[in-house]
């Protein structure tokens, strides 16, 4: 970061990167989506409510939800081994975790409502894009829903608190805080952190970060209403 | 199976019932944690190692510590890693094979906690940059569950390493060769200490049992270090947290894990 609070990809400390996100790009999918977050190109699917397999999984009281978020061998500059790693069943674990408070699944009892994102290419922050893309791939699918799920992260670099931290300050940075907020209903659904912060740099980050989530969720209502409404207006 | 039903729809009423009182079915008070014992140096062929209890939910930590390749883009700096198990003997829902989500997950925010704290100066751990370095593995197996093995997992892999001594190794022809009879303390920085947290209802209780956990709504796991600074956290459960409730969440961490540091810093 340069004496002026630029930072090394040229954004102010509170700016967000550049956010393009699409909805139903899958044909086979009941709903889905396309983000591009910065660098990352990141495609969420949404299949159900349908049958579960296996059986034993099945709620006879509600529907469940589950996550799958994977990375593409090509995503990283790395070769990724194609398999699942202990880091990406982490992740879909908290995903899923993040999406499951704002989705109504009682009245889909035995069902199962399946969440797969793809990571095509990677560029930190990927959780939080992968789930801003699910969450409106869910709304695209129909699936009954409390609110909308919003994502970005917030983080310490060179000693000062940005917003939506990207990769190469990921790893040079002091602290990455990825979180998700549904913004009508306040509530903060997933809070990871990874770095050092002091109880007001805490309080700070966390409040940058929900910042960050109100302006990813206009993008992602923009979006959604591009696809049903003509010209993105009611 | 309709029965344990009927009594866990009974038991969850009770706790939400006295938790409106402010107490709890075991008699806590809502910040307070299950008494916490820890042994060190239990299982004498590791190079350390801890079995900690947290009320009924058990843990043996054992430390192994041997040359090994250094990851490639931290050549500079030795390796660490957590590992778990739910061992099958732990739990009747427990199964043996790969590890599932929440074992994963285990694994992680206790890997995580001594990581990001940076607990252990692993740039000390450098016998040869880039092609030799000192690994530690914290292996930990779970011996009896009742709720939050995060913490119970947590405070018997640090007091593993804060008890484990380190062989000495030199590189002798390119290859690490040990030693013989000269150890050394670990080098130790800080000490971190996670502190567990449920909310069930509005409420927020410190150190969930099992029983608590199967009604919470929302977990969250904050690690801070000896300076008191937060280092690492993790929220779990398929409900969110109000934000007034994350910095509550935070403030009691710090002072919680004031109390068990004391603890864990005797047996240093």
């Amino acid at each position: 970061m340069n004496e002026n609070g630029i930072r090394c990809d040229g954004r102010k400390i509170d700016q967000l990167r550049n956010i393009s996100l699409k909805v139903g790009v899958l044909k086979n999918a009941d709903g889905s989506a396309y983000i591009e977050f910065g660098k990352n190109k990141i495609l969420a699917g949404i299949f159900g409510p349908r049958d579960v397999h296996p059986k034993h999984m099945a709620d006879s009281d509600k529907g469940i939800l589950r996550c799958r978020y994977h990375m593409s061998p090509f995503s990283v500059t790395e070769r990724k081994n194609p398999a699942p790693s202990r880091r990406e069943i982490e992740i879909s674990k908290v995903i899923k975790e993040a999406l499951q408070p704002a989705v109504i699944l009682k009245d889909f009892p035995r069902t199962v409502v399946d969440v797969f994102i793809e990571v095509l290419q990677a560029d930190g922050g990927s959780r939080c894009a992968a789930l801003d893309a699910a969450s409106i791939a869910l709304a695209d699918a129909g699936i009954p829903m409390r609110d909308m799920v919003s994502a970005c992260a917030a983080g310490k670099v060179a000693d000062q608190i940005v917003l939506d931290v990207n990769d190469e300050e990921d790893k040079e940075g002091q602290a990455d805080m990825p979180v998700a907020y549904m913004p009508n209903l306040g509530k903060v659904t997933l809070m990871q952190l990874d770095g050092i912060l002091t109880p007001s740099e805490y309080k700070k980050c966390l409040e940058t970060a929900i910042g960050g989530c109100k302006q990813v969720y206009e993008i992602q209502r923009k979006a959604l209403m591009e696809k049903y409404f003509e010209n993105g207006s009611q | 199976m309709t029965s344990s039903v009927i009594i866990e729809q009974l038991k969850r009423e009770r706790i939400l019932d006295l938790l409106k009182e402010g107490k709890r079915l075991d008699g806590r008070g809502l910040y307070d944690q299950r008494t916490l014992t820890i042994e060190t140096g239990i299982i004498p062929k590791a190079d350390g190692s801890a079995r900690a209890r947290l009320g009924d939910t058990e843990i043996v930590t054992g430390v192994k510590i041997q040359p090994d390749k250094p990851f490639p883009d931290l050549g500079d700096k030795g390796i660490l890693i957590c590992t778990a198990e739910i061992l099958p003997l732990a739990d009747p829902g427990a199964e043996p094979g790969p590890p599932n989500e929440e074992v994963i997950e285990l694994a992680r925010v206790v890997d995580r906690g001594i990581r990001e704290t940076e607990m252990v100066d692993l740039k000390q751990l450098v016998l040869k940059k880039d092609k030799s370095v000192i690994g530690i593995f914290i292996d930990s197996s779970v011996i009896n569950t009742d709720g939050n093995l995060f913490d119970t997992c947590s405070y018997a892999s640090v007091a593993a390493l804060l008890s484990c001594t380190v062989p000495k190794y030199e590189i002798k022809e390119d290859v690490p060769a040990l030693v013989e009879g000269q150890r050394s303390k670990p080098p130790i920085k800080t000490i971190p200490v996670s502190v567990t947290m449920a909310r069930i209802g509005e409420h927020i209780v410190v150190d969930p049992t099992a029983d608590e956990e199967a009604c919470m709504n929302a977990r969250i796991t904050i690690t801070t270090n000896s300076e008191g600074n937060i280092c690492a956290i993790q929220k779990g459960g398929n409900d969110g947290f109000a934000v007034e409730q994350l910095f509550k969440c935070a403030e009691i961490a710090i002072s919680v894990g004031t109390k068990i540091r004391k603890r864990l810093e005797q047996l240093m």
